[in-house]
């Protein structure tokens, strides 16, 4: 597997303007004549798509859900990152590029971390022109606030639903263009191939999900934009159906799979109340700003928070990171949480949580100020928990959240197969071991609106003009989709014993249990012997009831979870092989004394990057090294 | 823990008989979430070899609008919120033990299986005009233009949308007014949405129409239903911006 970042030469600030002039265009008579493939219509996909189409593309773009509109990107609460500097508090597009490489614990490329903060204003005046209602200031005028580890105010928000405003944002320009004719949606279809002929991407099989048709479509490129794999710890913040079958699958054809042992455990969620546990709600990281984080300084202090003093309150935050205190980044505050939790400072009928308080904000700033600011937030968590924050401090705990690592992408965006482009959270670029808040928007709509419509005008204009689309009668479609109703096949007719679900839960117990927030080398060997068992008898015993012919979502979550269970692996392996401690990856092995990660730049400042060799058998690990030119190499401190 | 008779709705395909089955649905604790039980009630029967009930969900936090049932005769059931945040404790609370569940029923949302419906028609009335026609390029400056804040509020409060039908499934009619007024609104009151008011207009009720909504008969059942609170007071933006691009300037 060769790894070519194709990183422009020349000083950083002038990288992607000297690489978009460098590039071949494609001539508007012929953009008609080149059909695109994107898969997902979150931020990554809907912008992509829309953007295409508006350049005069032929698009075809397809999601799970019912609707572009309910992409998992809708979620996102709290806001955008761009370094528009309103608020005039010092912030530039180079200290936004320096946050971000450090904020990501230097594991991240430089030239492409550049371009995101060089891109991001553009997003923001994009977004406005759409009619996006970002929160604006009584003058009229957009409002900022600080977010997730920054010491500036560069974050836009639109109430407690940033992510739900710029997904429609998106989606209505997709919408645009499906009334346009220019892109052509099919929605509740999954992906479930990519048909790769010579190391180039050909088009994809694809399962209506309403008749249950296997399809194959042929493009002239294909671009995964199907988001993160959070799900493979069962619980986490993602909607339901995130998954990582599309990425997955890419792997299994010889795409590059880059760090995928970059986690993020979100600090702020609702802790778990029961078995019955579905999903994990995520409570806004803007509630750092005025909230205090808290635990008893006593072990298995009982009372209420009320009738705990002062003077016995742990505010362990602040006190162990003075400048940053409560709004230290997310895998310190998330390994912080677990440290009391597991001294048994916890709060909460598990003894798995810890007080975010807001007493002392209340006091100062008055119940309506709070109010204005998170009443959405608030309600929520009042109508999950019935307890109500502004007489009792929220009980919160970490969640699995997001996922750094990804298909690996070169700086056009294009993974190890030619012609199969990856973005948004799908690919691993921008955010190294460790994502800022506000980040992932930013990145999504980076990659959707500026970036892939200009690098991928470069490959189509290189495919010459004698160029034909393989068609789908090709051997490498009639295989594809073979290989893909035979797996449909087999798992409706193993007729075990076990729900998918119980496969699925297990498997999320095994990986937050070995590779969650601490990991440890003999709990991940445990892990890599586990999971292989757990696949065994997963193909031996699953029950997946219903037929192939109509909606059957036992057998859709069936397909989700077989790849889980051979991702899961992969995960561990990754997490085995990086013996240091970087941002999301924490290796209990390598702290320092004071328990903080312990990086080792001189063996480990490179990206991972795994090459698929066959089932059962153990992948290649790569390497991608990362040269910090502009930044230079040191310990993240937030103290 | 608590015992609920439930009864939902199984149909297993779009042209086939519908009935409504029963279910004794045990164990069930106040904290739960009605998705959670209903997870339950479908772990039981895939153990038993049945095919589970079918019904849309994703984000289970009450924003990507996937959720859709009728619950004891009420959209999204008794509280305002969505299918997904309502919670056990909701029943329990009130000693109510026997639930009715079904899809959103409106002509324009055929049932494609059990619980799960057709909404593509909301996203072909915003196809018909709810959006901004500018391309990804150079957008003037986020702040060339200053929204003063109470009109960027009533903007956001009509984006809130979720687009989950709850309106249309409340109303006797089957009308999606609030759903249409809600966009209408949301660039109505933004400069952004200017230029192309008039026609937006015009093409999304049109489009309305022709997907087989009914029309609007001013009942307020969906503004009761909707989980987000959309306010009727869209309906009249809509009605005013229709009559005005009749006859009078857009501005
Ligand atoms: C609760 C929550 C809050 C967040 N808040 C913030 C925030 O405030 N700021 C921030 O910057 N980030 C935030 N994030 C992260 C951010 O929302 C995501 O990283 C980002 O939205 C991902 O966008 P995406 O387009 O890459 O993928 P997604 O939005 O996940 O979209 C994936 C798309 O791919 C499709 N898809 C997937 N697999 C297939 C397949 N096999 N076949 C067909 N289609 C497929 C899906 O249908 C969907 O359309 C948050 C995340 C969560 C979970
Ligand atoms: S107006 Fe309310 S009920 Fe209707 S689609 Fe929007 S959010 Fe749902
Ligand atoms: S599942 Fe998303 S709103 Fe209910």
């Amino acid at each position: 597997m060769k790894l070519d970042a194709k990183i422009p030469e020349g000083p950083i600030q002038d990288k992607w303007a000297n690489h978009k002039m460098a590039m071949k265009l494609v001539n508007p008579a012929n953009k008609r004549k080149y059909k695109v493939i994107i898969i997902g219509s979150g931020l990554a996909g809907a912008s992509a798509a829309a953007t295409m189409g508006e350049l005069g593309y032929n698009v075809d773009c397809f999601c799970f859900q019912d609707s572009p509109r309910r992409a998992h990107s809708i979620a996102a609460q709290g806001g955008i990152n761009a370094a528009k500097n309103y608020p005039g508090d010092g912030d530039s597009i180079y200290r936004l590029f320096y946050d971000t490489v450090k904020g990501g614990d230097f594991r991240s490329r430089e030239a492409n971390v550049y371009r995101l903060a060089e891109i991001s204003n553009q997003i923001i005046d994009h977004c406005v022109a759409q009619g996006v209602p970002f929160a604006r200031e009584y003058g009229g005028l957009l409002a900022n606030r600080s977010f997730g580890g920054a010491q500036v105010s560069r974050t836009f928000y639109a109430r407690g639903q940033t992510g739900q405003q710029l997904l429609i944002g998106a989606y209505q320009a997709l919408s645009r263009q499906i009334a346009a004719g220019t892109v052509q949606m099919h929605t509740r279809s999954e992906m479930l191939d990519v048909v790769v002929d010579d190391n180039t991407a050909k088009g994809v099989i694809v399962r209506n999900l309403v008749t249950g048709q296997i399809e194959s479509h042929a493009a002239d490129a294909v671009v995964l934009a199907t988001g993160g794999y959070g799900n493979v710890f069962y619980l986490s913040t993602n909607a339901m159906g995130c998954n990582v079958t599309a990425a997955y699958r890419a792997y299994k054809k010889g795409a590059g799979f880059a760090n995928p042992c970059y986690t993020q455990i979100h600090p702020t969620c609702i802790p778990v109340s029961g078995e019955h546990q579905s999903k994990l709600t995520l409570m806004s990281e803007s509630l750092r700003n005025d909230g205090r984080v808290w635990v008893p300084k006593e072990l298995g202090d009982k009372r209420k928070p009320d009738e705990i003093p002062e003077n016995e309150r742990d505010y362990y935050l602040e006190r162990k990171y003075p400048s940053f205190g409560n709004l230290a980044p997310r895998d310190i505050a998330s390994r912080s949480a677990k440290e009391v939790c597991d001294e048994g400072r916890g709060v909460g009928n598990t003894g798995l949580g810890v007080y975010l308080d807001f007493r002392d904000a209340i006091s100062r700033l008055g119940e309506d100020t709070i109010s204005a600011r998170y009443g959405n937030l608030f309600d929520m968590y009042e109508r999950i928990t019935a307890e109500n924050p502004y007489q009792n401090p929220m009980r919160i705990y970490p969640a699995v959240h997001y996922t750094m690592g990804g298909l690996w992408v070169d700086y056009n965006l294009m993974s190890t197969i030619q012609g199969l482009y990856v973005i948004g959270e799908a690919n691993f670029s921008d955010h190294g071991a460790n994502r800022l808040g506000a980040s992932a928007l930013m990145q999504g709509l980076a990659d959707g609106y500026f970036v892939l419509p200009q690098t991928i005008a470069d490959y189509l204009a290189s495919l010459g003009s004698d160029h034909q689309r393989t068609p789908i009668e090709d051997q490498a479609f009639v295989d594809a989709e073979e290989a893909v109703k035979s797996q449909v096949n087999t798992l409706l007719n193993i007729n075990g014993r076990r729900t998918v679900d119980s496969f699925h839960k297990e498997l999320g117990r095994i990986m937050w249990e070995n590779c969650g927030m601490s990991r440890t080398k003999s709990g991940l060997e445990t892990a890599i012997e586990e999971i292989p068992r757990l696949r065994q008898e997963f193909w031996n015993d699953v029950k997946v009831n219903g037929t192939a012919d109509n909606l059957n979502m036992s057998l859709e979550k069936a397909g989700r979870v077989a790849d889980f269970l051979e991702f899961g692996e992969l995960m561990c392996r990754d997490a085995l092989a990086r013996e240091e401690s970087a941002g999301g990856h924490f290796r209990a092995e390598h702290q320092t004394s004071e328990g903080e990660a312990l990086r080792n730049d001189d063996d480990f400042c490179h990206a991972a990057v795994w090459e698929y060799t066959a089932d059962d058998e153990a992948p290649v690990r790569h390497r991608e090294e990362l040269d910090f030119e502009n930044i230079k190499l040191a310990t993240r401190s937030y103290k | 823990m608590a015992t609920y008779k439930v009864k939902i709705w199984r149909q297993s395909g779009p042209n086939a008989n519908g009935h409504m089955e029963r279910h004794i649905v045990k164990g069930i604790d106040g904290d739960m979430s009605f998705l959670e039980m209903l997870d339950h009630l479908n772990e039981d029967l895939e153990e038993q070899g049945k095919e589970p009930v079918a019904f849309d969900h994703d984000c289970r936090e009450g924003i990507c609008g996937a959720c859709s049932l009728v619950i004891n005769g009420q959209a999204h059931g008794p509280e305002t919120t969505t299918t997904c945040q309502l919670h056990m404790r909701s029943f329990e609370e009130h000693n109510v033990s026997e639930i009715d569940i079904e899809p959103f029923r409106a002509t324009a949302f055929p049932i494609i299986k059990d619980c799960v419906v057709d909404r593509s028609g909301f996203d072909r009335v915003i196809q018909s005009g709810g959006f901004v026609s500018v391309n990804t390029g150079n957008a003037p400056d986020a702040n060339a233009n200053a929204i003063p804040k109470p009109e960027a509020d009533t903007a956001f409060d009509a984006a809130a949308c979720i687009g989950c039908g709850a309106c249309v499934a409340a109303c006797k009619n089957a009308s999606a007014m609030l759903f249409v007024s809600a966009k209408v609104s949301h660039l109505a009151h933004l400069p952004q949405g200017d230029a192309e008011r008039r026609e937006r207009v015009h093409s999304m009720v049109n489009t309305m129409d022709k997907e087989g909504f009914g029309s609007c008969t001013n009942y307020g059942e969906c503004e009761a239903a909707c989980p987000k609170s959309i306010s009727t007071d869209n309906i009249a933006t809509l009605n005013r911006e229709f009559i005005r691009s009749k006859v009078g300037p857009t501005t």
